[in-house]
């Protein structure tokens, strides 16, 4: 009796401090969607329910010119990243090392160890002068920039997948004289897929997710939802500002939960 | 492998290479070299050498005699970073360390819900998060009306703009980057291993010091890289929470770039702050490497 009522997983205190850190995640953000739902104009000055600020932002046209350049550029540089990302990861995975493998390895990641405040600047420095030179100061800019820092992101889960992945069917395809891009189509793509759905949701995120980079390179009305969130932050501080936040919350709730029903149909 | 085979491995590469080359790797090369040219009158730089910019990252010279002293201002703002970046990565295994513990020992049904829960956080914009917290500690904010209207207090606390406000608004972001490699590492974990150091009447601390900790700790180390790296190179959060009253590196970097109109300084405080990074990053490989080596031997 008194071996059962022993257990190994408990440790004192740590249901307590798993609670708090619960509670401290959710308490800020809970209150953030409970002011967006304030009737009031100043923020946090509580004045009574209503779904106003909800209205005005689906009728303000800077958020609404911001939403769509944040898709553009998220579904863009996700895109692009991911199928550079997956050729990357074809070329550097199940192999006998080669010349220059290494380098292509360190040069993938390279974005991921260099802070993005540094990023941006460096890039600040040559596009600013590439604006001025070309007169152009178009997405182009900023998808290339997210498209950059977006590489990674998609290239870790692609190739830690195809790392997990042998030659044997891809062989079987070859052996039953199935040609290269037809093996390549027919068995190694649909293996691929759900880490190449991963890869891009991490690449769109991420993207979406962009403050820094977005807030540097931008030409004049290229607000995306984070840097004109930003700067609605310095220059009007209405509710509308957490009624826009709480959308955004409810996006990436719904990104997480779709992912998870996804996987879940994989297994 | 044949020539012609490394050569369509690299070829398929390329476009990935190229792109990273183009936009991250040679802009950082610029830095690299304005860090040693002078300053322009506005802003931009001259093109003439000069190792003023880094001299200038921890001195100054007085304009006036022009004798040498060490720069309070850049000195305090890189040590706070780097202090509030460790205090940030601790806080975070406090609180990580636990809620990892505590959804790995759930039945495997509900530890779904509860990473689920973690997730949230973790995919939810940086801004966004930054704000919750923000309203939580400002003037006008949730503490404040509380304890005003309670009577506690008479005037708001004003706690934004400060060092505390950055490593609460450091702590609130980064902490979910903490629970997920350290649960990956518990959920590893085989409880047989605690029930044999039980049997042996090892006490719980004995076990939790001698047994799980070891055994989990390439987890804590994942996490504390996780959080520490961006902490360092941190720029939103402080912005937001800390103002310009208490920067971190990010926003120096920022500032001499914009009102303060030193690239080279910019330049050499950019290429530092990649140093440090990279510093903690080999420190990590280093740790991880080391142990695999230990396991051979």
């Amino acid at each position: 009796m008194a071996k059962r009522s022993f257990d190994v997983t408990r440790l004192p205190g740590t249901a307590v401090l798993a609670v708090a850190c619960f509670v401290i995640l959710y308490i800020p953000m809970a209150i953030l969607v409970a002011y967006s739902f304030n009737s009031g104009k100043v923020i946090g000055n509580w004045e009574g329910l209503s779904l106003k600020w909800y209205g005005s932002a689906i009728h303000n046209q800077a958020f609404l010119d911001a939403a769509i350049n944040s898709l553009i550029l998220a579904v863009t540089a996700s895109v692009v990243s991911t199928v550079f990302a997956t050729m990357a990861a074809l070329a550097t995975t199940r192999t006998e090392k080669f010349r220059g493998e290494g380098a292509i390895h360190i040069i993938l990641n390279q974005p991921l160890m260099v802070p993005e405040i540094v990023l941006a600047i460096a890039l600040v420095i040559i596009i600013g002068q590439i604006k001025q030179m070309t007169g152009y100061n178009g997405l182009g800019f900023l998808i290339a920039a997210h498209t950059t820092f977006c590489i990674p992101f998609a290239y870790l889960p692609i190739r830690a997948r195809l790392e997990g992945m042998d030659l044997s069917l891809e062989t079987a395809a070859a052996d039953l004289y199935a040609g290269r891009f037809y093996t390549f189509r027919r068995v190694t793509l649909p293996l691929l897929a759900p880490a190449i759905l991963s890869g891009f949701m991490l690449a769109f995120v991420v993207s979406l997710d962009d403050l820094v980079m977005s807030d540097f390179l931008k030409s004049p009305g290229q607000d995306t939802l984070p840097t004109y969130l930003m700067g609605e932050l310095r220059r009007n501080l209405t509710s509308e500002i957490y009624a826009i936040s709480s959308l955004l919350l409810l996006l990436s709730v719904l990104i997480v939960a779709g992912s998870w029903v996804a996987t879940r149909k994989k297994d | 492998m044949t020539g012609a085979d490394t050569l369509r491995r690299w070829a398929l590469a390329l476009p990935a290479v190229v792109v990273i080359t183009l936009f991250s790797i040679l802009p950082l090369g610029v830095v690299l070299v304005y860090s040693f040219l002078t300053p322009g009158d506005f802003g931009n730089v001259k093109w003439i050498f000069s190792t003023d910019g880094w001299f200038s990252v921890l001195f100054e010279r007085n304009i006036f005699d022009d004798t040498i002293a060490i720069s309070d201002a850049n000195i305090g703002i890189l040590v706070r970073s780097i202090v509030l970046s460790l205090i940030t990565t601790l806080i975070t295994v406090i609180f990580g360390l636990p809620t990892a513990w505590f959804i790995a020992t759930r039945p495997v049904a509900q530890r779904n819900f509860w990473m689920f829960l973690i997730t949230i956080p973790f995919w939810t914009n940086l801004l966004v998060r930054t704000i919750a917290v923000q309203e939580m500690i400002r003037s006008d904010g949730v503490f404040n009306r509380i304890l005003l209207g309670l009577g506690i207090i008479h005037e708001p606390i004003q706690m934004m703009f400060s060092n505390f406000a950055v490593l609460l608004g450091m702590t609130y972001v980064f902490l979910p980057l903490m629970v997920l490699p350290v649960y990956a590492a518990i959920e590893k974990f085989d409880f047989r291993l605690a029930e044999a150091s039980y049997d042996l009447y090892a006490s719980r601390l004995f076990t939790l010091r001698r047994v799980i900790l070891p055994l989990i700790r390439p987890g804590v180390i994942a996490g504390s890289i996780l959080v520490f790296v961006p902490s360092l190179g941190a720029y939103v959060t402080p912005r937001i929470m800390g103002g310009g009253k208490s920067m971190m590196l990010g926003n120096l970097i920022d500032l001499q770039f914009g009102q303060g109109r030193n690239w080279p300084l910019g330049a050499a405080l950019s290429i530092t702050l990649t140093v440090l990074v990279l510093l903690a990053l080999i420190w990590y490989t280093r740790l991880t490497s080391g142990r695999k080596e230990r396991n051979h031997g």
